[in-house]
């Protein structure tokens, strides 16, 4: 966008030095920084894919004679973790789902329906986002507990069925969309649902393709609320699982470890890569307009 | 949910600047005026009723609230109800085993007096002066480096925020492996240096540390994708104003690009603050509040008290402090930012 242009004229506005150097250490400390970032993760798949007898030697052992990749097997079928992966996929597909439409239809009736204390409402939605979520967690986990809903996927799902940011997120977006489209929908006789459904669902997809990364994203990760909330194996997710992997004993099985934690990263990042362009686009969104 | 559009295009709420409902755009609310006029608040008053009455303008604010209420219900109660009653258990004493009793403000008067809360809210404030100051000086670093060297922007990012969108449980468990005693990756690194590293999550001096250096290490391509973002805003022509009065890279830096990335500053302060006050995943998996309580943050200390000691009040009230602290923060963060923070 205005972005790229700007860059542009950045570039012809320049007067060009005999050598570049500060093109040069701005690249300097780009690589630095991305080998910082990129080293861990290299170290944990070295080390999941290490046979027990080599991993723990001092000086550490770059070049294995073997790569161990039954490692990932045997620590899958330590815990369930099939269960914990199909819970966490289950919990964050519903719960996206849910922010999707629940967000979606408030946003329309902020951004285009007139009726009495409408502002009032959207500054409510918007002073709740300041809440830690400290506050709620106990509350929250009595009405959990109260509803009779403890281990159960509902109390996984039903507390993050709808968020002020999402319906925030989508408001602004909503507000975008020409007048005109609903105008000629109207005289050809639409309903509001059919406008919310027909034009503002699919003009919004690079919004809605945002929010739903993020939230994919976020309930993919957490770990405090199903930690609490849950206490059956069955119902633990992938974040839970992981956790309860390293125990609390000293002796660490590390090269296994390692193993599960790679095999879980890996959702996130296939997430993440297949919708980078929608992600960082709702960072800077939210960002500017703080 | 059959409801039309309203027929006539000037009811249309185009721009739904809720101020400027029905002015001039609304052409019954000539009559309306005239048969109420304009006083203070007892005209706008009656003029609500009789649009209400309207079945057109009625069918729209049905409509309205009834798309609001799949998001509202849930917030009514997973979000609006809980903080009031968040409240309420603050007042009780309460193991969720035995019936509660009513104690009042007993818990708030504890609270106060508790070291082990204050000790707390050291090692909050600790990782909160500590995380993000770092966090913003590197990535700021990073951001201008990114916009400087223009090229591999996309490969870049998507390095820096892998960290970003892994889960903190995942991290956190691979940093404890790079700590880990003298076969960890970073010691081992450290001793080609010739350096004798710390037993990093098993000393209390270094708990702390090592947990706020993974965490800086995680948010950074957040932050950096922010201020590039903000960088990319900055309009050439005041750097090119600059330039011919003779400013160098340095002095356009301090006087063009710091005063204007001031709103995105701000923003990641705040967001910042909230979120460093709130840390729990990295201590859980990472040091489980030890070795000898050197890492119990606000909020592991407010799960703790809950949820392992069953001292739901007590930990209610914790909670409810912390709030007012976030609160008080934001607040002051807010009334500071006229100071320092430039909006074109």
């Amino acid at each position: 966008m205005s972005s790229v242009t700007g860059a542009r004229a950045r570039e012809a506005a320049h007067r060009r030095p005999w050598f570049p150097w500060k093109s040069v250490l701005a690249h300097a400390v780009l690589t630095a920084g991305a080998i910082t970032m990129l080293i861990p993760f290299l170290w944990m798949l070295h080390t999941s894919t290490m046979p027990v007898d080599q991993a723990y030697k001092y000086p550490p052992i770059l070049f294995p004679t073997r790569r161990a990749w039954e490692n990932y097997t045997i620590a899958l079928s330590l815990l369930p973790f099939g269960r914990f992966y199909l819970n966490s996929a289950q919990v964050s597909t519903l719960i996206t789902i849910a922010q999707l439409l629940t967000c979606s239809l408030g946003a329309f009736s902020f951004a285009r329906l007139r009726y009495p204390g409408r502002d009032a409402i959207f500054v409510l939605y918007l002073a709740t986002m300041m809440v830690p979520f400290e506050v709620t967690l106990i509350p929250n986990f009595v009405i959990i507990r109260t509803l009779g809903w403890i281990d159960t996927y509902l109390a996984l799902i039903a507390p993050f069925a709808f968020s002020a940011y999402g319906t925030f997120l989508l408001r602004q977006y909503f507000k975008t969309i020409p007048s005109d489209l609903d105008d000629a929908a109207r005289i050809d006789g639409a309903g509001y649902l059919t406008v919310y459904w027909r034009i503002f669902m699919p003009l919004s997809t690079p919004a809605l393709a945002t929010l739903g990364i993020f939230v994919f994203l976020f309930s993919w990760n957490t770990l405090l609320w199903p930690l609490v909330v849950t206490n059956s194996m069955d119902m633990r997710t992938v974040p839970v699982g992981l956790a309860m992997f390293i125990g609390r004993d000293q002796m660490v099985q590390w090269h296994l470890l390692m193993a599960a934690t790679a095999a879980a990263t890996v959702p996130s990042l296939i997430v993440f890569l297949a919708g980078q362009k929608y992600f960082v686009r709702g960072i800077t969104l939210t960002g500017i307009k703080g | 949910m059959t409801g039309r559009w309203p027929t006539g295009s000037c009811v249309l709420p185009r721009s739904a600047g809720g101020q400027q409902l029905d002015s001039a755009s609304d052409w019954r609310g000539v009559s309306v005026t005239q048969a109420a006029p304009p006083a203070a608040r007892q005209p706008s008053r009656s003029r609500w009723i009789i649009r209400f009455v309207r079945r057109r303008a009625f069918r729209e604010a049905l409509v309205g609230y009834a798309l609001l209420l799949p998001g509202a219900v849930p917030m009514l109660i997973f979000l609006l109800a809980p903080i009031f009653a968040g409240f309420f258990f603050s007042l009780l004493k309460w193991n969720l085993l035995q019936p509660w009793t009513f104690v009042g403000v007993e818990n708030y008067a504890t609270l106060f007096g508790d070291p082990e809360l204050w000790e707390a809210l050291q090692v909050s404030a600790t990782y909160m002066v500590g995380v993000i100051p770092a966090g913003i000086v590197i990535s700021l670093a990073l951001a201008v480096a990114l916009n400087t060297g223009r090229r591999g922007i996309i490969a870049y990012r998507t390095l820096y925020f892998m960290p970003v969108v892994t889960a903190t449980v995942a991290i956190a468990l691979l940093w404890r492996w790079l700590y880990a005693g003298q076969i960890g990756l970073l010691n081992t690194l450290l001793a080609s240096f010739g350096i004798q590293g710390p037993d990093w999550l098993g000393d209390p001096a270094w708990a702390l540390p090592a947990v706020m250096i993974m965490s800086v290490w995680k948010g950074l391509g957040y932050t950096m994708v922010l201020f590039l973002a903000g960088l990319q805003g900055i309009p050439e022509h005041l750097y090119d104003a600059a330039r011919i009065d003779g400013a160098g890279t340095w002095a356009r830096f301090r006087y063009v690009t710091l005063p204007l990335l001031s709103p995105t500053t701000f923003f990641v302060l705040v967001t910042g603050l909230i979120g460093a006050l709130q840390v729990f995943d990295q201590i859980f998996v990472m040091t489980n509040g030890g070795p000898y309580r050197s890492t119990v943050s606000a909020s592991f200390y407010i799960y703790e008290t809950g949820f392992r000691l069953l001292k739901m009040g007590y930990a209610a009230a914790a909670a409810w402090m912390l709030f007012a602290i976030i609160f008080v923060a934001t607040l002051i963060q807010w009334r500071l930012q006229e100071r320092w923070v430039h909006y074109e």
